[in-house]
């Protein structure tokens, strides 16, 4: 067994004639913190959308656990426990915060259609216990958020979605997390605090990995134990956050296009 | 548990909204059915659109609303003997029961059709179609001998759901627009197909037998209170308990992981896909267990009408079917009560209208959703277990 518990082999994407990535290798330890990062339209977002399926690969193979997952569909990568955020906030806006977040956890629940149906006593059970999770999860990033968990997701800030959405991803205590730029329209303050209480959840279970896309370099160096760094497809730097800060080639790829 | 109602400072828990809305709903509708009149009909529909802009404006109308989520068992109990009050009522008169009975059947339709549509987004443009296939298995099976007519029953909603699995495999295939087109294309086939098919009875259409459980025959004016009745009580008392125990189902539905898979289906089909909801397997249930409904509504639609033929089962039905789901509110199954009361009445009551009653509804379609997209009774957030302490 190795000690990488994701491998991207010589990935690929192209779109028509954009090459999104671009021949891309890299790895993610077991239990590491993993920074993603390159200036827009660099491919970051991309090799997520590759990861869980959403896009299949033009090349190139992904592994996971030692499994070869490239192009299995959303679900299967879901159920290895990959899960992720999303740029663009993508929560259900008229369900409730309770409804979005177990949007995240009952495929897991494995209940049949008649369960569901007539074992109302049986699901009753399931409901309370998995609201409690819930919302001892939320407690975590916001108490006032917690106890709201009826109310629409729809009427609540940008920067309480996004930590909705972030609790969509952990309810199923997956082993892979994918945020992909967290902290988007929140203060320095409100990102700090956001990451704070990541790795506080972090720290309450085993090993989970997380790799971050940020553009927000402070939290990239507080929290990643390794970053890999990507422009046009490419990745042009990899090592620890001082390491690729100082890189020549990477000063230039974000003076270059920002 | 939690409670989190704390944070709200008002929470009226009475019953009394919830009755006085049952006995008020079941008078006016009491009244209704048996108003001839045009000058009748037009006062008590005045009568309504002033209640609802008092409702709307004085607060009345949330107080209903929290009523009804307080305490829900019981009030849809309430409605339920509401229905069968008027039934009781209006006992001896035909037509008045068999408006009742159609509102009900097309009610039941909606339901299904908000499983499709209102829940998990699939449009069904042949509701039409599936209600007529389960009319079409009453009256084939009503005629086999042996076969026990309840049964007849669920054998509609069964051919009505394998009709929907040959179009499953297109639907799920294709995405928004040609999906819809998919079910229009099924529908006006499904109507060619009964017009030429002999068997079938072609443009003639067909007998249907009528409905019989042991020791209750539907064709028999039962005696209540040493008067006759007409034979439709028969059928109006029956569609409302089937009513009411379709209505738990689709409610269960609703407030478990199946509705909840719809919804995020309906809303975000990556996300939901992320997380590892099985797309197809969400649509392949929502659309069948709506055909199953369909199909049975149909089925006692026959049984009650007794003569079907294509021209019942148009398109232009099927239209009026979404226009029920549009009108009373995507995935609001009291909202489609409402609706389908509106499409099944209101051109039966105001014969002047009976000509232009498409184009009325098109007009009254557009209106809603101009004014009120969300329906006149629009959707609540689920709430898994009304009543209970967390989620009031
Ligand atoms: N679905 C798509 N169709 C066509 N081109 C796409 C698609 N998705 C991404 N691209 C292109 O691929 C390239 C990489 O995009 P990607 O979204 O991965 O960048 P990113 O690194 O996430 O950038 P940002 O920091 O702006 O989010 C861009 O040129 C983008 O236009
Ligand atoms: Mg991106």
């Amino acid at each position: 067994m190795t000690n990488s518990l994701l491998e991207f082999r010589n990935l690929t994407k192209r779109f028509g004639g954009v090459t999104a990535l671009d021949d891309f290798s890299m790895h993610l330890n077991r239990g590491e913190i993993l920074g993603l990062i390159g200036p827009n339209g660099s491919g970051k977002t991309t090799s997520f959308n590759l990861l869980t399926g959403i896009y299949p690969a033009s090349g190139g193979s992904i592994f996971f656990d030692g499994e070869d997952i490239t192009n299995k569909s959303p679900r299967k990568v879901y159920e290895a426990g990959v899960v992720r955020t999303f740029q663009r906030s993508r929560l259900c806006l008229p369900l409730s915060i309770y409804d979005n977040i177990m949007i995240g956890d009952t495929s897991r629940l494995k209940t049949g259609i008649c369960a569901n149906l007539l074992g109302r006593k049986a699901f009753r059970k399931q409901y309370e216990e998995t609201f409690e999770k819930a919302r001892s999860l939320v407690a975590t990033f916001s108490g006032n958020l917690a106890d709201r968990m009826m109310e629409p997701v729809g009427a609540l800030p940008m920067i309480e979605r996004r930590r909705i959405e972030i609790c969509r991803a952990l309810i199923s205590e997956p082993r892979l997390l994918l945020l992909d730029e967290p902290s988007a329209g929140m203060t320095h303050d409100e990102t700090d605090q956001l990451m704070t209480d990541i790795l506080d959840v972090r720290a309450r279970g085993e090993g989970l990995s997380i790799i971050i896309v940020e553009h927000e370099m402070g939290v990239i160096e507080r929290i990643t134990d390794r970053c890999v760094v990507l422009s046009y497809g490419r990745k042009i730097a990899e090592g620890s956050y001082a390491e690729v800060a100082a890189d020549a080639e990477v000063q230039n790829a974000y003076l270059g296009v920002d | 548990m939690t409670d989190i109602a704390i944070d709200t400072p008002s929470r009226p828990k009475g019953w009394l909204p919830g009755v006085l809305t049952i006995l008020f709903v079941a008078v006016y509708s009491w009244a209704l059915l048996i108003a001839e009149e045009d000058w009748e009909v037009m006062g008590l529909i005045a009568l309504a659109a002033a209640v609802v802009v008092l409702g709307l404006f004085t607060g009345l109308g949330n107080k209903v609303k929290a009523s009804w989520s307080a305490h829900e068992k019981p009030l849809n109990l309430g409605a339920l003997i509401g229905v069968l009050a008027v039934i009781f009522t209006l006992s001896d008169q035909h037509f008045p029961l068999l408006m009742l009975t159609t509102t009900l059947l097309y009610f039941l339709a909606s339901l299904g059709l908000n499983i499709q549509f209102g829940y998990t987004g699939m449009v069904n443009f042949a509701g039409a179609a599936f209600f007529g296939a389960g009319a079409y298995t009453a009256a084939v099976f009503g005629n086999v001998e042996w076969f026990p007519p309840l049964l007849t029953l669920v054998a509609g909603g069964l051919v009505a759901m394998a009709l929907g699995l040959l179009l499953v495999y297109p639907i799920v295939r294709t995405t928004g627009h040609y999906a819809a087109v998919v079910t229009i294309a099924f529908g006006v086939l499904f109507k060619t197909f009964l017009e030429v098919n002999e068997i079938l009875g072609g443009p003639q259409g067909l007998m249907v037998n009528s409905m019989r459980l042991p020791g209750w025959d539907f064709n028999n004016s039962p005696t209540l209170f040493g008067m006759e009745a007409s034979f439709y009580f028969n059928y109006a008392v029956f569609a409302a308990i089937l009513v009411a125990v379709i209505f738990t189902f689709v409610r269960r539905m609703e407030r478990s992981w199946l509705g909840l898979h719809m919804d995020a289906v309906r809303l975000d089909e990556t996300a939901a896909a992320c997380f590892g909801i099985s797309i197809h397997r969400t649509k392949i249930l929502a659309f069948l267990s709506g055909n199953l409904i369909l199909g049975i509504a149909g089925a006692l639609y026959g049984m009650m009408i007794s003569f079907i033929a294509p021209t019942s089962f148009t398109f232009s039905d099927s239209l009026l079917m979404v226009s029920i789901v549009l009108l009373g509110g995507m995935g609001s199954p009291w909202g489609g009560a409402i609706a389908a009361a509106i499409v099944v009445l209101l051109p039966e009551k105001l014969q002047i209208l009976q000509e232009y009653r498409f184009l009325l509804f098109a007009v009254l379609v557009m209106l809603v959703l101009l004014f009120r997209p969300d329906g006149l009774l629009p959707r609540q957030i689920r709430n898994y277990f009304p009543g209970a302490r967390n989620g009031q």
